[in-house]
Protein backbone atom coordinates (compact mmCIF):
# COMPACT_ATOMS: atom_id res chain seq x y z
CA UNK A 1 0.00 0.00 0.00
CA UNK A 2 3.48 1.78 -0.23
CA UNK A 3 2.25 3.36 -3.69
CA UNK A 4 -1.12 5.07 -2.09
CA UNK A 5 1.25 8.07 -0.49
CA UNK A 6 2.08 8.71 -4.24
CA UNK A 7 0.55 12.27 -5.44
CA UNK A 8 -0.32 11.18 -8.06
CA UNK A 9 -1.98 8.06 -7.85
CA UNK A 10 -3.72 9.73 -5.52
CA UNK A 11 -5.23 12.25 -8.02
CA UNK A 12 -5.73 9.56 -9.91
CA UNK A 13 -8.18 7.60 -7.37
CA UNK A 14 -10.04 11.55 -6.46
CA UNK A 15 -10.83 12.12 -10.01
CA UNK A 16 -11.40 8.28 -11.14
CA UNK A 17 -13.77 7.48 -8.22
CA UNK A 18 -15.56 10.84 -9.18
CA UNK A 19 -15.78 10.24 -12.86
CA UNK A 20 -16.80 6.45 -12.31
CA UNK A 21 -19.83 7.30 -10.19
CA UNK A 22 -21.06 9.98 -12.54
CA UNK A 23 -20.59 7.68 -15.39
CA UNK A 24 -22.00 4.77 -13.48
CA UNK A 25 -25.25 6.19 -12.21
CA UNK A 26 -25.75 7.94 -16.06
CA UNK A 27 -24.90 4.86 -17.87
CA UNK A 28 -27.73 2.94 -15.86
CA UNK A 29 -30.17 5.35 -17.56
CA UNK A 30 -28.18 4.88 -20.91
CA UNK A 31 -28.34 1.54 -20.69
CA UNK A 32 -31.85 1.46 -19.71
CA UNK A 33 -33.38 4.03 -22.47
CA UNK A 34 -30.73 1.76 -24.95
CA UNK A 35 -28.71 4.98 -25.29
CA UNK A 36 -25.24 4.08 -25.45
CA UNK A 37 -24.70 4.90 -28.76
CA UNK A 38 -25.35 8.40 -28.00
CA UNK A 39 -22.48 8.32 -25.75
CA UNK A 40 -20.24 7.25 -28.56
CA UNK A 41 -21.87 10.23 -30.71
CA UNK A 42 -21.17 12.92 -28.34
CA UNK A 43 -17.84 12.07 -27.10
CA UNK A 44 -16.65 12.53 -30.71
CA UNK A 45 -18.99 16.00 -30.70
CA UNK A 46 -16.69 16.93 -27.70
CA UNK A 47 -13.17 15.97 -29.79
CA UNK A 48 -14.29 17.86 -32.45
CA UNK A 49 -15.47 20.96 -30.49
CA UNK A 50 -12.21 20.94 -29.03
CA UNK A 51 -9.99 20.76 -32.08
CA UNK A 52 -12.19 23.28 -33.73
CA UNK A 53 -11.79 25.62 -29.98
CA UNK A 54 -8.30 24.99 -30.83
CA UNK A 55 -8.64 26.12 -34.63
CA UNK A 56 -10.52 28.87 -33.80
CA UNK A 57 -8.24 29.99 -30.87
CA UNK A 58 -11.45 30.60 -28.61
CA UNK A 59 -10.73 28.72 -25.10
CA UNK A 60 -10.78 24.75 -25.15
CA UNK A 61 -12.50 24.10 -21.95
CA UNK A 62 -15.12 26.40 -22.53
CA UNK A 63 -15.90 25.51 -26.30
CA UNK A 64 -15.71 21.65 -25.27
CA UNK A 65 -18.27 21.92 -22.95
CA UNK A 66 -20.76 24.62 -24.91
CA UNK A 67 -20.20 22.51 -27.95
CA UNK A 68 -21.02 19.29 -26.51
CA UNK A 69 -24.14 20.60 -24.66
CA UNK A 70 -24.96 21.82 -28.11
CA UNK A 71 -24.85 18.72 -29.37
CA UNK A 72 -26.56 17.08 -26.54
CA UNK A 73 -29.95 19.23 -26.85
CA UNK A 74 -29.21 18.93 -30.62
CA UNK A 75 -29.90 15.33 -30.51
CA UNK A 76 -32.90 15.17 -27.70
CA UNK A 77 -34.51 18.06 -29.91
CA UNK A 78 -34.34 15.69 -33.08
CA UNK A 79 -35.77 12.63 -31.35
CA UNK A 80 -38.65 12.32 -31.06
CA UNK A 81 -39.57 13.17 -27.51
CA UNK A 82 -36.11 14.17 -26.24
CA UNK A 83 -35.14 9.97 -27.19
CA UNK A 84 -32.91 10.46 -30.41
CA UNK A 85 -32.82 7.38 -32.17
CA UNK A 86 -30.25 5.04 -33.88
CA UNK A 87 -30.54 6.73 -37.30
CA UNK A 88 -30.73 10.41 -36.04
CA UNK A 89 -28.03 9.88 -33.43
CA UNK A 90 -25.97 8.18 -36.61
CA UNK A 91 -26.83 10.35 -38.96
CA UNK A 92 -25.44 13.74 -37.01
CA UNK A 93 -22.53 11.58 -35.58
CA UNK A 94 -20.92 10.96 -39.23
CA UNK A 95 -21.68 14.77 -40.17
CA UNK A 96 -19.98 15.90 -36.36
CA UNK A 97 -16.87 13.28 -37.78
CA UNK A 98 -16.79 15.25 -40.94
CA UNK A 99 -16.46 18.91 -39.48
CA UNK A 100 -14.03 17.09 -37.47
CA UNK A 101 -11.91 15.88 -39.90
CA UNK A 102 -12.31 19.85 -41.34
CA UNK A 103 -11.31 21.07 -37.76
CA UNK A 104 -8.33 19.33 -37.76
CA UNK A 105 -7.17 19.95 -41.08
CA UNK A 106 -7.79 23.82 -39.93
CA UNK A 107 -5.74 22.99 -37.05
CA UNK A 108 -3.02 20.90 -38.05
CA UNK A 109 -2.14 23.91 -40.58
CA UNK A 110 -2.64 26.74 -38.03
CA UNK A 111 -1.26 24.45 -35.04
CA UNK A 112 2.47 26.74 -34.82
CA UNK A 113 -0.41 30.26 -33.47
CA UNK A 114 -2.85 27.89 -31.57
CA UNK A 115 0.14 26.52 -29.77
CA UNK A 116 -0.36 24.11 -26.76
CA UNK A 117 -3.60 22.87 -25.33
CA UNK A 118 -4.23 19.90 -27.57
CA UNK A 119 -3.79 18.08 -24.06
CA UNK A 120 -6.71 19.14 -23.26
CA UNK A 121 -8.46 16.36 -25.47
CA UNK A 122 -6.60 13.62 -23.98
CA UNK A 123 -6.77 13.38 -20.32
CA UNK A 124 -4.64 10.71 -18.66
CA UNK A 125 -5.56 9.35 -14.88
CA UNK A 126 -1.93 9.31 -14.10
CA UNK A 127 -0.92 12.62 -14.92
CA UNK A 128 -3.54 14.46 -13.63
CA UNK A 129 -2.44 18.17 -11.87
CA UNK A 130 -4.59 18.17 -8.09
CA UNK A 131 -6.63 21.29 -10.01
CA UNK A 132 -7.67 19.21 -12.28
CA UNK A 133 -9.12 16.14 -10.23
CA UNK A 134 -10.78 19.06 -7.51
CA UNK A 135 -12.39 20.09 -10.66
CA UNK A 136 -13.30 16.56 -11.47
CA UNK A 137 -14.91 16.26 -7.97
CA UNK A 138 -16.82 19.19 -8.40
CA UNK A 139 -18.26 18.58 -11.18
CA UNK A 140 -18.96 15.11 -11.03
CA UNK A 141 -20.68 15.45 -7.69
CA UNK A 142 -23.41 18.02 -9.49
CA UNK A 143 -24.24 15.78 -12.28
CA UNK A 144 -24.23 12.71 -9.69
CA UNK A 145 -26.91 15.47 -7.83
CA UNK A 146 -28.61 15.84 -10.93
CA UNK A 147 -29.20 12.07 -11.97
CA UNK A 148 -30.41 11.63 -8.47
CA UNK A 149 -32.90 14.45 -8.75
CA UNK A 150 -34.38 13.60 -12.28
CA UNK A 151 -34.00 9.57 -11.52
CA UNK A 152 -37.37 8.81 -10.12
CA UNK A 153 -39.45 10.38 -13.01
CA UNK A 154 -36.71 9.50 -15.92
CA UNK A 155 -36.74 6.07 -14.77
CA UNK A 156 -40.68 6.21 -15.03
CA UNK A 157 -40.30 7.48 -18.56
CA UNK A 158 -37.72 5.55 -19.96
CA UNK A 159 -39.60 2.01 -18.64
CA UNK A 160 -43.19 3.14 -20.05
CA UNK A 161 -42.69 6.55 -22.21
CA UNK A 162 -46.44 6.38 -23.16
CA UNK A 163 -48.25 5.82 -19.90
CA UNK A 164 -45.50 8.75 -18.30
CA UNK A 165 -46.34 11.41 -20.62
CA UNK A 166 -50.35 10.42 -19.95
CA UNK A 167 -49.54 10.64 -16.54
CA UNK A 168 -48.32 14.34 -16.85
CA UNK A 169 -44.84 13.17 -16.47
CA UNK A 170 -42.73 15.70 -18.75
CA UNK A 171 -40.75 12.50 -20.63
CA UNK A 172 -39.24 15.48 -22.94
CA UNK A 173 -37.25 17.79 -20.74
CA UNK A 174 -36.57 14.62 -18.62
CA UNK A 175 -35.27 13.17 -21.91
CA UNK A 176 -33.09 16.55 -22.75
CA UNK A 177 -32.06 16.45 -19.18
CA UNK A 178 -30.26 13.54 -19.06
CA UNK A 179 -28.47 14.33 -22.39
CA UNK A 180 -27.13 17.63 -20.44
CA UNK A 181 -25.99 15.47 -17.70
CA UNK A 182 -24.52 12.93 -20.01
CA UNK A 183 -22.86 15.56 -22.05
CA UNK A 184 -21.12 17.11 -19.26
CA UNK A 185 -20.06 14.21 -17.65
CA UNK A 186 -18.35 12.96 -21.46
CA UNK A 187 -16.83 16.77 -21.03
CA UNK A 188 -15.50 16.45 -17.72
CA UNK A 189 -14.14 12.73 -18.55
CA UNK A 190 -12.55 13.58 -21.40
CA UNK A 191 -10.51 16.12 -19.82
CA UNK A 192 -9.69 14.21 -16.78
CA UNK A 193 -9.29 10.18 -18.22
CA UNK A 194 -9.94 9.92 -21.33
CA UNK A 195 -13.23 9.70 -23.97
CA UNK A 196 -12.09 6.19 -24.04
CA UNK A 197 -12.73 5.08 -20.38
CA UNK A 198 -15.83 7.28 -20.59
CA UNK A 199 -17.74 5.35 -22.82
CA UNK A 200 -16.91 1.92 -21.14
CA UNK A 201 -17.47 3.17 -17.63
CA UNK A 202 -21.18 3.94 -19.07
CA UNK A 203 -22.17 1.31 -20.99
CA UNK A 204 -20.41 -1.69 -19.22
CA UNK A 205 -21.46 -1.51 -15.48
CA UNK A 206 -25.19 -0.39 -16.44
CA UNK A 207 -25.11 -3.40 -18.65
CA UNK A 208 -24.05 -5.55 -15.72
CA UNK A 209 -26.37 -4.12 -13.04
CA UNK A 210 -29.34 -4.62 -15.21
CA UNK A 211 -28.40 -8.21 -15.50
CA UNK A 212 -27.91 -8.23 -11.77
CA UNK A 213 -31.47 -6.52 -10.23
CA UNK A 214 -34.47 -5.66 -11.49
CA UNK A 215 -35.10 -2.60 -9.40
CA UNK A 216 -34.08 0.27 -11.10
CA UNK A 217 -33.26 2.76 -8.09
CA UNK A 218 -31.25 -0.20 -6.70
CA UNK A 219 -29.88 -0.89 -10.11
CA UNK A 220 -28.21 2.82 -10.81
CA UNK A 221 -26.74 1.91 -7.00
CA UNK A 222 -24.92 -1.09 -8.54
CA UNK A 223 -24.29 0.76 -11.77
CA UNK A 224 -22.06 2.95 -9.61
CA UNK A 225 -20.78 0.20 -7.74
CA UNK A 226 -19.25 -1.40 -10.35
CA UNK A 227 -18.11 1.89 -12.24
CA UNK A 228 -15.99 2.76 -9.01
CA UNK A 229 -14.86 -1.21 -8.14
CA UNK A 230 -13.17 -1.38 -11.56
CA UNK A 231 -11.89 1.72 -11.31
CA UNK A 232 -10.12 0.75 -8.42
CA UNK A 233 -9.15 -2.55 -8.89
CA UNK A 234 -7.91 -1.30 -12.40
CA UNK A 235 -6.20 1.29 -11.08
CA UNK A 236 -4.76 -1.37 -8.43
CA UNK A 237 -4.03 -3.23 -11.89
CA UNK A 238 -1.92 -0.75 -13.87
CA UNK A 239 -0.14 0.20 -10.68
CA UNK A 240 1.61 -3.56 -10.08
CA UNK A 241 2.12 -4.38 -14.17
CA UNK A 242 3.70 -0.41 -15.12
CA UNK A 243 3.41 -1.50 -19.16
CA UNK A 244 -0.14 -1.86 -18.42
CA UNK A 245 -2.44 1.85 -19.71
CA UNK A 246 -4.87 2.41 -16.97
CA UNK A 247 -7.46 2.29 -19.26
CA UNK A 248 -6.94 -0.91 -20.45
CA UNK A 249 -6.87 -2.85 -16.86
CA UNK A 250 -10.38 -0.41 -15.51
CA UNK A 251 -12.27 -1.67 -19.07
CA UNK A 252 -10.89 -4.81 -18.69
CA UNK A 253 -12.24 -5.17 -14.85
CA UNK A 254 -15.90 -3.46 -15.31
CA UNK A 255 -16.07 -5.52 -19.16
CA UNK A 256 -15.39 -8.58 -17.18
CA UNK A 257 -17.68 -8.07 -14.41
CA UNK A 258 -20.59 -7.35 -17.00
CA UNK A 259 -19.58 -10.76 -18.62
CA UNK A 260 -19.86 -12.80 -15.98
CA UNK A 261 -22.96 -10.72 -15.00
CA UNK A 262 -24.35 -11.83 -18.21
CA UNK A 263 -23.15 -15.39 -18.43
CA UNK A 264 -24.61 -16.15 -14.45
CA UNK A 265 -27.52 -14.82 -15.08
CA UNK A 266 -28.70 -15.85 -18.96
CA UNK A 267 -30.43 -19.52 -17.75
CA UNK A 268 -33.26 -16.89 -15.20
CA UNK A 269 -36.15 -15.46 -16.56
CA UNK A 270 -36.06 -12.61 -18.44
CA UNK A 271 -35.75 -9.63 -15.97
CA UNK A 272 -36.73 -5.77 -16.72
CA UNK A 273 -36.68 -5.07 -20.67
CA UNK B 1 -6.48 18.40 -51.93
CA UNK B 2 -4.90 20.22 -55.30
CA UNK B 3 -3.81 23.43 -57.05
CA UNK B 4 -6.44 23.21 -60.17
CA UNK B 5 -9.03 25.66 -60.22
CA UNK B 6 -12.67 25.11 -61.42
CA UNK B 7 -13.37 26.92 -65.33
CA UNK B 8 -16.65 26.87 -66.42
CA UNK B 9 -16.14 24.20 -69.15
CA UNK B 10 -17.52 21.31 -67.18
CA UNK B 11 -16.34 18.61 -70.03
CA UNK B 12 -12.27 20.17 -69.30
CA UNK B 13 -12.43 19.85 -65.52
CA UNK B 14 -13.76 16.37 -65.43
CA UNK B 15 -10.83 15.61 -68.22
CA UNK B 16 -8.25 17.46 -66.07
CA UNK B 17 -9.22 15.80 -63.18
CA UNK B 18 -9.32 12.22 -64.94
CA UNK B 19 -6.02 12.62 -66.30
CA UNK B 20 -4.65 11.98 -62.80
CA UNK B 21 -3.94 8.48 -62.06
CA UNK B 22 -4.58 9.03 -58.76
CA UNK B 23 -8.23 10.53 -59.06
CA UNK B 24 -8.91 7.53 -61.35
CA UNK B 25 -7.88 5.05 -58.84
CA UNK B 26 -10.49 7.14 -56.01
CA UNK B 27 -13.16 7.45 -57.91
CA UNK B 28 -13.42 3.28 -58.55
CA UNK B 29 -12.92 2.81 -55.04
CA UNK B 30 -15.33 5.27 -53.71
CA UNK B 31 -17.96 3.86 -56.58
CA UNK B 32 -17.40 0.10 -55.13
CA UNK B 33 -17.48 1.74 -51.48
CA UNK B 34 -20.72 3.27 -52.30
CA UNK B 35 -22.32 0.50 -53.67
CA UNK B 36 -21.11 -1.81 -50.72
CA UNK B 37 -21.76 0.94 -47.54
CA UNK B 38 -25.12 1.47 -49.33
CA UNK B 39 -26.50 -1.80 -49.62
CA UNK B 40 -25.23 -3.21 -46.47
CA UNK B 41 -26.28 0.30 -44.94
CA UNK B 42 -29.74 -0.47 -45.82
CA UNK B 43 -30.06 -3.37 -43.69
CA UNK B 44 -27.84 -1.79 -41.30
CA UNK B 45 -30.25 1.46 -40.62
CA UNK B 46 -33.45 -0.91 -41.02
CA UNK B 47 -31.98 -3.52 -38.50
CA UNK B 48 -31.25 0.11 -36.33
CA UNK B 49 -27.56 -1.36 -35.92
CA UNK B 50 -26.03 1.99 -36.68
CA UNK B 51 -24.11 1.67 -33.25
CA UNK B 52 -22.47 -2.18 -34.05
CA UNK B 53 -22.27 -0.14 -37.69
CA UNK B 54 -19.71 2.26 -35.82
CA UNK B 55 -17.87 -0.11 -33.51
CA UNK B 56 -16.91 -2.40 -36.63
CA UNK B 57 -15.60 0.27 -38.60
CA UNK B 58 -13.13 1.47 -35.54
CA UNK B 59 -11.98 -2.01 -34.71
CA UNK B 60 -9.74 -2.11 -37.19
CA UNK B 61 -7.44 -0.07 -34.93
CA UNK B 62 -6.56 -2.52 -32.04
CA UNK B 63 -6.69 -5.28 -34.72
CA UNK B 64 -3.78 -3.69 -36.54
CA UNK B 65 -2.24 -2.73 -33.42
CA UNK B 66 -2.48 -6.59 -32.49
CA UNK B 67 -0.98 -7.35 -36.23
CA UNK B 68 1.89 -4.80 -35.65
CA UNK B 69 2.61 -5.88 -32.08
CA UNK B 70 2.53 -9.68 -33.09
CA UNK B 71 4.16 -9.09 -36.52
CA UNK B 72 1.33 -10.92 -39.05
CA UNK B 73 0.18 -8.78 -42.04
CA UNK B 74 -1.91 -6.05 -41.15
CA UNK B 75 -5.22 -6.81 -43.27
CA UNK B 76 -5.42 -9.71 -40.88
CA UNK B 77 -5.80 -7.69 -37.77
CA UNK B 78 -8.39 -5.86 -39.33
CA UNK B 79 -9.88 -8.62 -40.87
CA UNK B 80 -9.70 -10.44 -37.13
CA UNK B 81 -10.40 -7.50 -34.67
CA UNK B 82 -13.90 -6.96 -36.80
CA UNK B 83 -14.72 -10.97 -36.64
CA UNK B 84 -14.01 -11.62 -33.34
CA UNK B 85 -15.83 -8.29 -32.23
CA UNK B 86 -19.14 -9.57 -34.32
CA UNK B 87 -18.82 -12.79 -32.82
CA UNK B 88 -18.53 -11.32 -29.34
CA UNK B 89 -22.00 -9.50 -30.21
CA UNK B 90 -23.63 -12.03 -31.17
CA UNK B 91 -22.49 -14.89 -28.71
CA UNK B 92 -22.85 -12.66 -25.58
CA UNK B 93 -26.87 -13.50 -24.19
CA UNK B 94 -28.58 -10.25 -24.69
CA UNK B 95 -31.91 -9.36 -23.58
CA UNK B 96 -33.62 -6.29 -25.55
CA UNK B 97 -32.23 -3.15 -27.19
CA UNK B 98 -31.17 -2.06 -23.94
CA UNK B 99 -28.21 -4.81 -23.10
CA UNK B 100 -27.48 -4.60 -26.79
CA UNK B 101 -26.80 -0.97 -26.78
CA UNK B 102 -24.64 -1.97 -23.38
CA UNK B 103 -22.61 -5.08 -24.53
CA UNK B 104 -22.25 -2.85 -27.84
CA UNK B 105 -20.43 0.45 -26.01
CA UNK B 106 -18.36 -2.82 -23.91
CA UNK B 107 -16.77 -4.21 -26.72
CA UNK B 108 -15.91 -0.75 -28.72
CA UNK B 109 -14.18 0.81 -25.04
CA UNK B 110 -12.47 -2.47 -24.15
CA UNK B 111 -11.28 -3.45 -28.09
CA UNK B 112 -9.93 0.23 -28.35
CA UNK B 113 -8.16 0.22 -25.25
CA UNK B 114 -6.53 -3.16 -25.98
CA UNK B 115 -4.97 -1.25 -28.84
CA UNK B 116 -3.46 0.87 -26.71
CA UNK B 117 -2.34 -1.52 -24.50
CA UNK B 118 -0.74 -3.31 -28.12
CA UNK B 119 0.84 -0.08 -28.71
CA UNK B 120 2.23 0.07 -25.19
CA UNK B 121 3.52 -3.37 -25.32
CA UNK B 122 4.94 -3.04 -28.78
CA UNK B 123 6.68 0.29 -27.61
CA UNK B 124 6.77 2.56 -30.74
CA UNK B 125 3.46 4.76 -32.22
CA UNK B 126 1.63 3.01 -35.15
CA UNK B 127 2.24 5.15 -38.25
CA UNK B 128 -0.80 6.10 -39.99
CA UNK B 129 -3.39 6.24 -37.14
CA UNK B 130 -5.09 9.05 -38.58
CA UNK B 131 -5.52 7.58 -41.96
CA UNK B 132 -6.95 4.43 -40.45
CA UNK B 133 -9.78 6.90 -38.77
CA UNK B 134 -10.38 9.57 -41.54
CA UNK B 135 -8.80 7.31 -44.75
CA UNK B 136 -6.67 8.63 -47.28
CA UNK B 137 -8.47 8.25 -50.82
CA UNK B 138 -5.24 9.53 -52.42
CA UNK B 139 -2.95 7.05 -51.55
CA UNK B 140 -5.17 3.99 -52.59
CA UNK B 141 -3.08 1.18 -54.65
CA UNK B 142 -4.47 -1.00 -57.93
CA UNK B 143 -4.67 -4.21 -55.33
CA UNK B 144 -6.57 -2.14 -52.62
CA UNK B 145 -9.33 -1.57 -55.77
CA UNK B 146 -9.10 -5.10 -56.81
CA UNK B 147 -9.86 -6.60 -53.51
CA UNK B 148 -12.58 -4.25 -52.96
CA UNK B 149 -14.08 -5.25 -56.22
CA UNK B 150 -14.17 -8.80 -55.06
CA UNK B 151 -15.13 -7.58 -51.41
CA UNK B 152 -18.09 -6.07 -53.06
CA UNK B 153 -19.32 -8.92 -55.68
CA UNK B 154 -18.99 -11.69 -52.62
CA UNK B 155 -21.17 -9.44 -50.38
CA UNK B 156 -23.74 -8.74 -53.26
CA UNK B 157 -23.76 -12.18 -54.54
CA UNK B 158 -24.31 -13.19 -50.62
CA UNK B 159 -27.59 -10.83 -50.50
CA UNK B 160 -28.83 -11.59 -53.66
CA UNK B 161 -29.14 -15.15 -52.29
CA UNK B 162 -30.28 -14.37 -48.86
CA UNK B 163 -31.83 -11.09 -49.16
CA UNK B 164 -35.27 -11.52 -48.99
CA UNK B 165 -35.23 -13.30 -46.14
CA UNK B 166 -32.96 -11.03 -44.18
CA UNK B 167 -35.23 -8.16 -45.47
CA UNK B 168 -38.21 -10.30 -44.03
CA UNK B 169 -36.54 -11.06 -41.02
CA UNK B 170 -35.24 -7.44 -40.28
CA UNK B 171 -38.38 -5.44 -41.05
CA UNK B 172 -40.61 -7.21 -38.75
CA UNK B 173 -38.31 -9.87 -36.85
CA UNK B 174 -41.11 -11.56 -34.80
CA UNK B 175 -43.96 -12.22 -37.64
CA UNK B 176 -40.70 -13.79 -39.57
CA UNK B 177 -39.81 -15.77 -36.64
CA UNK B 178 -43.29 -17.58 -36.24
CA UNK B 179 -43.19 -18.11 -40.11
CA UNK B 180 -39.55 -20.52 -39.33
CA UNK B 181 -37.21 -18.32 -40.70
CA UNK B 182 -34.11 -18.68 -38.82
CA UNK B 183 -33.70 -15.06 -37.67
CA UNK B 184 -30.75 -15.10 -34.75
CA UNK B 185 -29.19 -17.23 -37.42
CA UNK B 186 -29.52 -14.49 -39.98
CA UNK B 187 -28.56 -11.64 -37.26
CA UNK B 188 -25.29 -13.63 -36.88
CA UNK B 189 -24.56 -13.74 -40.79
CA UNK B 190 -25.43 -10.52 -41.05
CA UNK B 191 -23.18 -8.64 -38.38
CA UNK B 192 -20.52 -11.17 -40.03
CA UNK B 193 -21.24 -9.54 -43.53
CA UNK B 194 -21.40 -6.07 -41.72
CA UNK B 195 -17.78 -6.80 -39.69
CA UNK B 196 -16.07 -7.46 -42.95
CA UNK B 197 -17.21 -4.91 -45.04
CA UNK B 198 -16.86 -2.31 -42.54
CA UNK B 199 -13.76 -3.65 -41.36
CA UNK B 200 -12.02 -4.31 -45.07
CA UNK B 201 -13.10 -0.75 -46.43
CA UNK B 202 -11.99 0.94 -43.69
CA UNK B 203 -8.79 -0.12 -44.36
CA UNK B 204 -9.35 1.50 -47.66
CA UNK B 205 -11.08 5.00 -46.96
CA UNK B 206 -10.78 5.07 -43.36
CA UNK B 207 -13.35 4.10 -40.80
CA UNK B 208 -15.02 7.96 -41.08
CA UNK B 209 -16.22 7.87 -44.74
CA UNK B 210 -17.87 4.14 -44.66
CA UNK B 211 -19.50 5.05 -41.11
CA UNK B 212 -20.71 7.88 -43.36
CA UNK B 213 -21.91 6.14 -46.49
CA UNK B 214 -23.61 3.40 -44.36
CA UNK B 215 -25.72 5.50 -42.32
CA UNK B 216 -26.56 8.65 -44.46
CA UNK B 217 -27.78 7.46 -47.83
CA UNK B 218 -29.71 4.03 -46.14
CA UNK B 219 -31.34 6.54 -43.83
CA UNK B 220 -32.36 9.34 -46.40
CA UNK B 221 -33.83 6.48 -48.67
CA UNK B 222 -35.95 5.39 -46.23
CA UNK B 223 -37.24 8.76 -45.82
CA UNK B 224 -37.93 8.55 -49.13
CA UNK B 225 -40.35 5.88 -50.14
CA UNK B 226 -41.77 3.31 -47.79
CA UNK B 227 -40.57 0.45 -49.98
CA UNK B 228 -37.86 -1.83 -48.90
CA UNK B 229 -36.35 -2.59 -52.40
CA UNK B 230 -36.95 0.72 -53.85
CA UNK B 231 -35.29 1.81 -51.00
CA UNK B 232 -32.27 -0.24 -51.12
CA UNK B 233 -31.54 0.56 -54.97
CA UNK B 234 -32.20 4.42 -53.91
CA UNK B 235 -29.40 3.95 -51.08
CA UNK B 236 -27.19 2.73 -53.76
CA UNK B 237 -28.06 5.63 -55.94
CA UNK B 238 -27.49 8.36 -53.02
CA UNK B 239 -24.38 6.95 -52.14
CA UNK B 240 -22.77 7.02 -55.56
CA UNK B 241 -24.05 10.46 -55.83
CA UNK B 242 -22.63 11.88 -52.69
CA UNK B 243 -19.34 10.07 -53.62
CA UNK B 244 -19.20 11.63 -57.24
CA UNK B 245 -20.28 15.12 -56.18
CA UNK B 246 -17.76 15.05 -53.05
CA UNK B 247 -14.73 13.26 -54.67
CA UNK B 248 -15.02 16.36 -57.41
CA UNK B 249 -15.98 19.41 -54.81
CA UNK B 250 -12.59 18.46 -52.97
CA UNK B 251 -10.49 17.99 -56.00
CA UNK B 252 -11.10 21.22 -56.52
CA UNK B 253 -10.89 22.77 -53.13
CA UNK B 254 -8.88 22.86 -50.26
CA UNK B 255 -10.99 21.15 -47.68
CA UNK B 256 -10.80 17.89 -46.98
CA UNK B 257 -12.92 14.91 -48.67
CA UNK B 258 -14.32 13.60 -45.38
CA UNK B 259 -15.98 17.13 -44.47
CA UNK B 260 -17.76 17.48 -48.04
CA UNK B 261 -18.88 13.41 -48.39
CA UNK B 262 -20.62 13.83 -44.65
CA UNK B 263 -21.83 17.11 -45.42
CA UNK B 264 -23.50 16.53 -48.57
CA UNK B 265 -25.12 13.48 -47.46
CA UNK B 266 -25.95 15.34 -43.86
CA UNK B 267 -27.76 18.09 -46.71
CA UNK B 268 -29.73 15.32 -48.41
CA UNK B 269 -30.76 13.56 -45.21
CA UNK B 270 -32.01 16.64 -43.68
CA UNK B 271 -33.97 17.92 -46.68
CA UNK B 272 -35.45 14.58 -46.66
CA UNK B 273 -36.42 14.46 -43.40
CA UNK B 274 -37.80 17.91 -43.56
CA UNK B 275 -39.59 16.53 -46.73
CA UNK B 276 -41.05 14.04 -44.98
CA UNK B 277 -42.20 16.32 -41.79
CA UNK B 278 -44.13 18.69 -43.86
CA UNK B 279 -45.41 15.67 -45.72
CA UNK B 280 -47.00 14.48 -41.92
CA UNK B 281 -48.20 17.54 -41.54
CA UNK B 282 -50.07 17.98 -45.10
CA UNK B 283 -51.64 14.55 -44.14
CA UNK B 284 -52.52 15.26 -40.49
CA UNK B 285 -54.54 18.62 -41.64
Amino acid sequence: MGALSEPYLQHALLAGTAVAVASGLVGYLLVLRAAVFTADALSHVAFTGGIAALALGVDVRLGLLAVTVAGALGLGLLGRRGRPDDVVTGGVFAWVLGLGVLALSAYSTSSSAAGGGAGVLSGSLLSLTPGTAWRSVAVCAVVAVGVVAVARPLIFASLDEAVAASRGVPVRALGLALLVLLAVTTVEATQAVGALLVLGLLAAPGGAALRLTTRPLRGMAVSAGVAVGSMWAGLAVATALPRTPPSFAILAVAAGTYLVAALATSRRPRALR
Amino acid sequence: MSDAVLSLDVVADLREMWSLPFMVTAFRAGTLVAVLAGVVGWFMVTRRQAFAGHTLSVIGFPGAAAAVWLGLPVTLGYLGAALLAAGVLAVVPQRGRGEESAAIGTVQALALASGFLFLALHGRLLTGSTSLLFGNVLGIGQGQVAGLLVLTLVVLALLAGAGRVLMFASLDPAVAAAHGVPVRLLGTAFLLVLAVTAASTAQVTGALLVFALMVLPAATAQLLTARPARALLLSVGIGLLVMWTSLTVAFYSPWPLGFWLTTIAFALYVAAASGARLRRRAWAR
